[in-house]
């Protein structure tokens, strides 16, 4: 029997295979489906961290422990000098970074023009940006600690840690000043104002709170980190209070830390793990969520 | 103030602008300075012989080895496994958030997203020492739950909320016209976020992938913590391993300052920085070449 073969015309794709579109509609709901679960599979461990650590931490949460001096090498008694070991260190890295930050946000987004200059100081944050937290920390032991011959002390934390929140907060103050239309910065200089008159009264207001917002969680992210002041400030255990820049401190993060590898009884000391990973969770949790309702916030505000 | 003023004082104001800004080069010139400084004296140390060796023991009665072999295995091990969980997760997430969520289901999950980068490495580091190890051990029926592939699940927690909210980003920044013209020639819903919305995505998500696996070559606390810090040459992801990173962190408060121990982590530090920065490298090209698209 002679077959008859269908004209196929030369370059055509009809014997290459398609995805046929009954196919495709077949598929769609079992992919949707498993995009949904990995999705909401992230957000389950999520819920799961944050649920695991308040349950137990939670109850841990007292006056005697938030106020109270470590006793036994930090099995026993409070986590005061912890506490504030950690908000000296957030304060002085806010003191040192906000001004170098937000000067550098204003020069890139206000004056720099591309050329090699700014470039240059863009690849630097880029870089700055993707260094790993213990670089910084190997870099403050040796520029701060070392060669300075600051110590192990909060000035060398602080300054370490200034250098690795640096581009987070220059990222976030230029993408604020980016975002104030350009329309304010010409009425301005039209009426014979000066660049800097300009961008002191007509600019930075309106940019502030979105620098605001960046910096804090900039500077949340510091209190969090435990690499960096790992070899420039840190301390073991330290039942007292810092009387000087010039002190070793504890810290929350580094004390969570020891808590957790170097007691010898790891489970005696559970609660007070707990109790720890509460405290500097509820302290940098909370702190992102003043940084973006105040986004929010100004938004609403100033809705450009 | 007169005009001579004024313009002193934006001149002024410019200088010290151009000052602020060139910090972060400076910083940067530092960083690299002083890790070559402290890493240059090992290259010329006797214990420069052992550096290809398999085995890592800095402190030793007979001889001290500074073989870097199985720390970096141990942080490519890590960084893989991390990788091939992180890499897929995250991307259907992206979609998921960009394409198909109802708006006000994705005000809810950008949030978590959000929580999730937040929470520090060591409450991460916590959280797989005291839930994922024990599962990891129970599950597998192994010794201890202190294993690379415990490492690799906490990394890739933390590289989730970089490789998520990136590739959002890239997806959110395909114009809604391409959308429209596939829709409008007969395409379904799914054919056209995966042959029109992902592919025009591409560089923008591998930039997301890049910048995730350039943090999670660069963590060290919680994958100090979840490893067991076992400098072995294993490719098995059940065995305790050793990243660079804990191994920096772990080793550099207890030795004497300007030793040959001090000299060779200095140098581990170099390499990780070089690492970073080729997979940074990488993703700042991704990016230029998204945009200029």
């Amino acid at each position: 029997m002679a077959q008859i073969d269908a004209y196929v015309p030369p370059n055509s794709d009809v014997g290459t295979p398609r995805w046929p579109s009954m196919n495709t509609r077949l598929l769609a709901k079992p992919a949707i489906w498993t995009l949904r679960g990995l999705t909401y599979g992230v957000v389950l461990v999520v819920a799961y961290i944050v649920v695991d650590i308040v349950w137990k931490g939670a109850p841990v949460l007292s006056w005697e422990f938030i106020s109270g001096f470590p006793a036994r090498g930090g099995t026993e008694g409070g986590i005061l000098p912890a506490i504030v070991g950690t908000l000296c260190l957030v304060l002085g890295t806010t003191i040192v970074v906000l001004p170098l930050g937000m000067a550098c946000a204003v020069y890139l987004s206000e004056y720099a023009r591309p050329g090699r200059f700014s470039n240059l100081v863009r690849l630097a944050i880029v870089t700055l940006a993707g260094t790993p937290s213990i670089v910084f920390g190997l870099f403050g032991l040796g520029l701060f600690v070392l060669f300075l011959n600051f110590g192990s002390s909060i000035l060398s934390g602080c300054l370490t840690l200034a250098c690795m929140v640096l581009p987070t907060i220059i990222v976030a103050s230029e993408e604020a000043l980016r975002s104030v239309p350009v329309s304010l910065r010409e009425g301005s200089l039209a009426l014979g104002a000066t660049k800097w008159q300009t961008i002191s009264r007509n600019v930075l207001p309106y940019a502030l709170p979105g620098m605001a917002t960046g910096a804090i969680l900039g500077i949340g992210r510091a209190a969090g980190e435990t690499a960096p002041i790992l070899l420039t400030v840190a301390a073991f255990y330290l039942p007292r209070l810092p009387r000087s820049i010039f002190d070793q401190v504890m810290a929350l993060p580094y004390h969570l830390y020891i808590l957790a590898t170097q007691q010898p009884d790891l489970e005696k000391v559970r609660p007070l793990q707990y109790g720890t990973a509460f405290v500097l969770l509820l302290i940098v949790l909370s702190v992102n969520l003043v940084a973006v309702s105040l986004r929010t916030h100004f938004r609403k505000k100033y809705p450009w | 103030m007169n005009t001579r003023a004024l313009s002193k004082t934006d001149a002024l104001v410019k200088a010290l602008l151009v000052g602020a800004s060139s910090v972060s080069v400076l910083v940067v010139a530092l960083v690299l300075f002083f890790l070559l400084k402290e890493a240059v004296p090992f290259l010329s140390d006797s214990g420069r012989s052992t550096l290809f060796s398999t085995r890592w023991t800095p402190v030793s009665f007979q001889q001290e080895v500074y073989g870097i072999l199985p720390l970096l295995s141990g942080s490519l091990l890590v960084t893989a496994i991390a990788s091939t969980i992180a890499v897929p997760a995250g991307i259907g997430g992206a979609i998921y958030i960009a394409e198909l969520a109802h708006p006000i289901e994705r005000e809810i999950l950008k949030p978590v997203i959000e929580v999730l980068a937040g929470i520090p490495s060591v409450v991460l580091g916590f959280f797989g020492l005291v839930v994922v190890a024990p599962l990891v051990k129970q599950v597998l029926g192994l010794p201890s739950g202190l294993t690379a592939l415990t490492g690799a699940l906490v990394l890739a927690l933390m590289a989730l909320p970089t490789v998520i909210s990136i590739s959002e980003d890239a997806i959110r920044a395909v114009p809604g016209t391409y959308k429209e013209a596939s829709l409008a020639l007969g395409a379904g819903e799914l054919e056209t976020i995966f042959k029109v919305v992902v592919p025009a995505a591409l560089p923008g998500i591998s930039a997301a992938v890049l910048l995730g696996i350039g943090r999670v070559i660069g963590e060290t606390m919680a994958v100090m913590m979840v490893t067991g810090n076992a400098a072995l040459l294993t490719l098995s992801p059940t065995e305790s391993i050793r990243t660079i990173t804990a191994t920096i962190a772990a080793e550099m408060g207890e030795v004497p300052f300007g030793g040959t121990h001090y000299h060779a982590l200095f140098l581990l530090g170099a390499i990780l920085m070089l690492s970073t920065f080729s997979f940074n490298m990488a993703a700042m090209y991704a990016i230029r070449k998204a945009e200029s698209k």
